[in-house]
């Protein structure tokens, strides 16, 4: 499992860290980066499998559509669903500023 | 042990019956079980005593009246904070979530307190249901009750903890990989994971949709079949919860074995696992046979790849279903961020531990462009081998016995590296990649007194035969009998 070269480089911890909206500090990105690289390492011993004709299995257990009759049915008030946030104004939650001025 | 929580829960149901004890009685003892018990072993996140002698007294009512609602009326309970408990807070173990309280029940919730059962509190776990000893909680680690420096295993530690130290009757965890089946192992009590499909995730808080499933840890297998008799079933909330009937799994356990074929694994018994492991395996096996199963050896050629599809299939569909935890409808926001993308950044951050934050990066990387096709789509290949390789081996064998766990509760800190963490997982994983049901029952204990695990699997929706196997070993062996010794904590009760 010793294998010098390295899964993982920095710019693309960088560019997961975005995808994933995770701000982390030089030293979260490398210590990341190395455990990341370890587990990958590990995970590489899938490859030596011939799957080629193997289908992919998302579900385990067969699942089929489930239908139901559209009804009207109550939902949750909406000062339950307010009730939680971190941040809100009148019956809305509140965000940062998205579109420049 | 007092009385009335040394009792399993159908004990206690017969004790209600007759009049010789009340719900309220129950939960009194267990409220000051707690009390006297857990600043020691820190199962408990959160004790909802109000509301458990509120509970009580209504069961109480019910009884005197001569109409309680079941079996599990007035039993007191406790759940793995996991599940949503309206009005209840509901962390996951989370800083993200450490002031959430949830607008409604999950179902299962909602079915245990429709059978009357009487919520004690909430459990302390792995953040987000990920890791194997609740050293990566947001708040405090639990201890085993066996041995205080060791871990009780996890992601369901918390439950698994509580239910060996006589702090709840019954309990509800979440298994994905193993966390409930591995923490029962280290702590000397059953925890079952039924079929996929078999339990509604209404109101679960999501790790890996496609293998989390409820279940319930318990004294012995009738209390087991009784909690999972309350929770299964088909539910409109969750279009994943199969409409497949519901045995009475009470009325099956005392069938015997008599005939019952079991598949012994040679993979399972791998080198470098614990030889007191392997050995009270072994005896075990060898009891069964007694009772009049057959055993024979099976293969599952794939178990060794399992756990590396798991660590690609597990985190990828948490990276997605973590995507929620983005400071807006609830839980933790960051404050002083610059914009949107940078609060949801600075959030996440702030709000998730090491562990969920390496979980969300493999699973984002796994998922990205360039990779997918090579870890996510040959990780969903290798699922379909290891679940061939159970379909094989059930056409022979009605069940697969096989050690739990290829090591006994390890102590505290002993294992920093996530990989070795992981490797704990070996045994369960493929049965949750499989969609299979699983139990683990107490199978011995160690020279030092530290509890094994011996794990059962079945086919899909055939929960009755493990509860009946489980139940006939538990028939002639006393393991799930013995309490650990545990003297109320010498120490402050750290504020929660």
């Amino acid at each position: 499992m010793a294998t010098p070269k390295t899964r993982i480089s920095t710019e693309e911890v960088d560019h997961v860290a975005r995808l994933a909206r995770l701000d982390l500090s030089a030293a979260d990105k490398e210590r990341m980066r190395s455990e990341l690289d370890k587990i990958l390492g590990y995970i590489d011993k899938l490859r030596g499998l011939d799957t080629r004709d193997v289908l992919p299995t998302s579900h385990a257990v067969p699942v089929t559509n489930v239908m139901r009759d559209d009804v009207e049915r109550p939902s949750l008030p909406a000062e339950d669903m307010l009730a939680n946030a971190p941040d809100r104004h009148r019956e809305m939650f509140r965000v940062p500023r998205i579109i420049e001025e | 042990m007092a009385a009335l929580a040394s009792l399993t829960a159908h004990e206690l149901g017969a004790r209600y019956r007759s009049g010789a004890a009340t719900p309220t009685q129950a939960v009194t003892e267990y409220l000051a079980r707690i009390e006297a018990l857990d600043p020691g072993v820190r199962a408990f996140l959160t004790v909802t005593r109000e509301d458990a002698l509120r509970r009580a007294a209504e069961a109480d009512a019910r009884f005197e009246a001569g109409a309680p609602l079941g079996p599990l009326d007035g039993v007191p309970i406790a759940l793995k904070d996991v599940l949503c408990t309206r009005g209840i807070r509901t962390t996951c173990g989370s800083k993200i979530l450490e002031r959430f309280v949830p607008p409604y029940d999950a179902t299962v919730v909602a079915r245990i307190f429709a059978a009357g059962a009487v919520l004690l509190g909430k459990l302390n776990m792995d953040e987000f249901a990920m890791g194997s000893s609740t050293e990566h909680s947001a708040f405090f680690t639990t201890h085993n009750p066996w041995d205080l420096a060791r871990v009780p295993g996890g992601s369901s530690g918390g439950a698994a903890a509580a239910v060996a130290a006589g702090m709840a009757a019954l309990a509800l965890g979440t298994d994905t990989g193993g966390s409930i089946r591995q923490p029962a192992a280290f702590s000397g009590v059953l925890g079952m994971k039924p079929t996929y499909g078999r339990v509604s995730r209404y109101g679960v808080i999501a790790f890996a949709s496609s293998l989390d499933q409820v279940g319930p840890f318990a004294r012995d297998a009738e209390d087991a079949a009784l909690m999972l008799g309350v929770i299964a079933g088909a539910d409109p909330m969750d279009a994943t919860a199969i409409d497949v009937p519901v045995p009475d799994y009470r009325a099956a356990l005392g069938r015997g074995i008599e005939g019952l074929r079991l598949g012994v694994p040679a993979e399972y018994f791998m080198d470098g696992m614990d030889p007191e492991v392997e050995r009270a395996v072994r005896v075990a096996i060898a009891t069964l046979e007694k009772l009049g199963a057959r055993t024979e050896p099976v293969s599952l050629p794939h178990t060794e790849y399992g756990l590396a599809a798991y660590y690609v299939i597990a985190p990828a569909e948490a990276s997605s279903n973590l995507a929620r935890y983005d400071g807006v409808k609830y839980g933790l926001r960051a404050p002083g961020a610059r914009d949107l993308i940078d609060m949801y950044s600075k959030t996440r951050a702030a709000g998730f531990g090491a562990e969920v934050k390496r979980r969300v990066m493999l699973g984002t990387y796994v998922l990205s462009a360039g990779y997918y096709d090579a870890y996510y789509g040959q990780a969903q290949k290798v699922r379909t081998l290891v679940r061939r390789d159970f379909e094989q081996a059930f056409a022979r064998v009605d069940l697969i016995v096989a050690p739990t766990t290829p090591g006994v509760a390890f102590k505290m800190g002993e294992r920093e590296d996530p990989l070795q963490m992981y490797l704990n997982d070996i045994f369960t994983i493929p049965v949750n990649l499989a969609g299979l049901p699983g139990v683990s029952i107490p199978g011995g204990f160690t020279q030092a007194g530290l509890p094994i695990g011996l794990q059962l699997i079945a086919p899909a929706f055939d929960e009755a035969t493990l509860l009946r196997a489980a139940h006939a070993y538990q028939t002639v062996t006393d393991w799930h009998t013995r309490r650990p010794p545990l003297a109320p904590a010498a120490v402050e009760r750290t504020p929660r």
